[in-house]
């Protein structure tokens, strides 16, 4: 074990940090909207717009992220109607096709998340509300919205870990955030092991940082029943 | 969808043997994660500080790094720790370890610390009465742990191992480092050759879905047969 | 205890080889550089250097067998033992032989740039047609300054790992380098049009741009030397001088009576071997 080129890699792997995070961050906040959108979808009353939703969850959660960069990546870019669309703009930047391709999977996801949150909350307490005059919007905001929130939390740092851990992934579309660096190290030191642990601790650090966080924010939210 | 058909001139039949290594490397993967999870669990239950801490360290940190990283980690390191065990043991020469097991080795790390989590909450979950009331009627040790630990903690465990399942299968997409043909290698290998990767890219989610759907399926069964009396 | 742990080695890994006495090789390829080696539509590996190989193993009468690796991990993989030659047109370089043992050359493929037909770059033309690096004259010079003047402020794109890669960042630093894991990937991106260049073997872009109905074209020059090495190599672990030795014999009588030569014409349309 090379403790010096663990230790040279690991200063290297850092120049791709701030990459990384703002891929990762405007993912999340890009699919936690869009999660929000295919949650009311599921729940609408409109049929085409709930089987919609459905259908994109399903496939979405029952494919390997890999096959979803591919695809937003190499796979459109065979269409020529697409290159020559005003698509194109933000399809052949390799940064935008790893957002997007993130972003989707993270809201399918997501929207999984607060689905269920919304399940958990008791039928009484949306009895009550409506019992003391609130309208429908006023439940879903006051009542729903918080509560769902709330009930979410750990499934949502869960989420967010993951996250970090696939944005690894885009470095295979030429992107070179912390993982395609220490793949360029690699090509030329042929020692993958020693980079891969510099990169590893990085990756490690930035979730042992969510899951602090968040055992702060789930214990400042949590209400004793 | 020339492309897609069997025989020699088109990849229909390759996608098809893929799709059965994915199957087949994933079911590996999963029973090996499940078995290397037990030692972690009862690390995990224990007394003992240090048993604790290594149990800990292990799944935090495979399930704290990106799954890539893991496995060209375990890729890279398994061959190089086994040729150094095997220079322990006076052996001189190199070991070829075959690509298959290689990969459901990796992935199957993964699995085991994602069941390592689901096997200790499950154990945890037992109603302590169960446990109190088996004694009261004089059954303990091997038939407490047969007879009523064991199988309760199965049956709790079960959706959360079958989250764990979907997780192994996608994961092994991502063993094509190995050199194993499975449906992502293939993918690859099929869209670059014919300059056509939408199409084998919607091939491949397809399979992928089949797999995940049709297994999913049968978690589904398990669970509903196993909590037969209980819901 | 030797025996015994080969047994028990035995139960969980197959095959066994023994370092002693070659008559087992395992030859390392990649299956994904075209016309060098490939994989076809029956999942079979082809390819110039597969059929050179089998050739080599012919004569050296030992039993080959294939291992497919990723290019990424194609050198650590050998030094981990999991072939014991790697056979994927990878070229010779100093920075290589840190690593690895080369055998001799077998065959030598000048490295191509590629552009968009109706590129401005297309019509691109130097005064002298190839070039090669180690040269030190004038007129080479001029051509390098040239080149790199064409590269400037351009997105180019390689394969990583590879002698294209060190040639843009040696000599083209302020070109937009990009890296891809397999030298399809970057056919499939330069026909996107999200390169304004590549930069591979000349035979790699031939084969790409015969079958797919791509605008591509490869401009003059065509390079050699100093980053681009001497040629390409088998690649042995250091402490492997038998097995190489044993490539090397078979590597020099298959040029001397022009197997190798032919074995070239046939998947490269030309002659490229040393």
């Amino acid at each position: 074990m090379n403790f010096s080129l663990i230790f040279e890699s690991f200063l290297k792997i850092l120049n791709g940090l701030a990459l990384s995070l703002e891929i990762i961050v405007l993912s999340l906040i890009l699919g936690f909207l869009a999660s929000i959108l295919i949650v009311l979808m599921r729940l609408s009353k409109n049929i085409l717009f709930s089987r919609f939703s459905r259908g994109f969850i399903f496939s979405i959660r029952g494919t390997p992220l890999l096959v979803q960069i591919y695809f937003i990546y190499y796979g459109l870019a065979q269409f020529s109607f697409i290159r020559d669309s005003f698509l194109w703009i933000i399809l052949k930047e390799p940064f935008w096709c790893g957002v997007i391709a993130l972003t989707i999977n993270t809201s399918a996801y997501t929207a999984e998340i607060i689905r269920s949150g919304l399940n958990a909350i008791s039928k009484g307490q949306i009895e009550s509300a409506t019992a003391f005059g609130m309208t429908k919007f006023q439940t879903f905001k006051r009542i729903l919205i918080p509560q769902a929130l709330r009930q979410s939390i750990p499934a949502y740092s869960n989420e967010i870990i993951l996250m970090i851990k696939s944005s690894s992934l885009v470095s295979i579309i030429t992107i070179m955030e912390m993982t395609g660096i220490a793949r360029k190290i690699i090509s030329t030191t042929f020692a993958p092991i020693e980079v891969f642990i510099a990169a590893g601790i990085i990756y490690l650090f930035l979730n042992y940082l969510i899951t602090i966080i968040f055992r702060q924010v789930e214990k400042r939210y949590s209400v004793s029943y | 969808m020339e492309l897609l058909s069997f025989g020699d001139t088109g990849w229909g039949d390759e996608m098809l043997r893929a799709c059965i290594m994915t199957f087949a490397v994933s079911v590996c993967a999963m029973s090996f994660g499940i078995i290397l999870a037990i030692p972690f669990v009862i690390m995990k239950l224990s007394n003992s500080f240090i048993l604790k801490l290594i149990a800990n360290f292990f799944t935090t940190v495979v399930r704290g790094v990106p799954e890539l990283l893991i496995i060209y980690l375990f890729f890279f390191g398994s061959s190089a720790a086994i040729m150094f065990i095997a220079r322990i043991f006076g052996y001189n020469g190199y070991i070829e370890i075959n690509a298959f097991i290689v990969g459901a080795f990796c992935v199957g790390i993964i699995a085991a610390a994602y069941s390592t989590e689901v096997l200790r909450g499950a154990v945890l979950a037992i109603p302590k009465g169960q446990i109190e009331a088996s004694k009261s009627f004089g059954i303990k040790g091997k038939r407490l742990l047969f007879g009523i630990m064991i199988p309760q903690t199965l049956r709790i465990a079960l959706p959360g191992i079958g989250n764990v399942w979907q997780l192994a299968l996608k994961d092994t997409s991502l063993i094509s480092v190995t050199g194993l043909v499975e449906i992502m290698r293939q993918t690859h290998i099929s869209s670059g050759v014919t300059r056509q990767p939408f199409l084998f890219l919607i091939t491949a989610a397809i399979l992928y879905l089949t797999l995940t759907t049709f297994s999913n399926k049968i978690f589904i069964f398990a669970e509903n047969k196993y909590s037969k009396g209980y819901v | 205890m030797n025996k015994l742990f080969a047994i028990i080695a035995s139960l969980f890994f197959v095959p066994l080889t023994l370092s002693a006495d070659w008559t087992e090789v395992r030859i390392g390829t990649e299956g994904a550089y075209p016309p060098w080696n490939g994989t076809n539509a029956a999942g079979e590996l082809e390819g110039a250097e597969i059929d050179m190989a089998n050739e080599l193993c012919d004569r050296m009468g030992v039993n080959c067998t294939f291992v497919v690796q990723d290019w990424d991990g194609i050198i650590p993989a050998l030094l981990n033992g999991k072939y014991d030659v790697i056979i994927a047109g990878m070229s010779i370089t100093d920075e290589r032989k840190e690593k690895v043992d080369f055998s001799v050359g077998y065959m030598t493929d000048g490295a191509c740039l590629v552009v968009s037909g109706d590129s401005q770059m297309a019509s691109f033309s130097p005064s002298k047609e190839s070039i090669n690096l180690f040269n030190t004259d004038a007129a080479t010079k001029q051509v390098t300054g040239q080149v790199v003047a064409l590269l400037k402020g351009k997105t180019v794109g390689v394969q990583g790992g590879t002698i294209h890669q060190n040639f843009v960042e040696q000599y083209a630093p302020s070109a937009e380098l990009k890296t891809y894991s397999t030298q399809d990937d970057l056919n499939l991106d330069m026909g996107a049009g999200r390169l304004d260049v590549g930069l591979a073997d000349c035979g790699a872009f031939d084969d790409y741009m015969a079958k797919a109905d791509s605008n591509l074209t490869s401009i003059q020059p065509t390079l050699s030397g100093g980053p681009f090495g001497d040629g390409v190599g088998g690649a042995f672990r250091k402490d492997d001088d038998d097995l190489r030795e044993m490539f090397n014999a078979a590597i020099k009588s298959a040029l001397a009576d022009g197997t190798i030569g032919r074995i070239s014409k046939e998947w490269f349309g030309r002659d490229i071997s040393m």
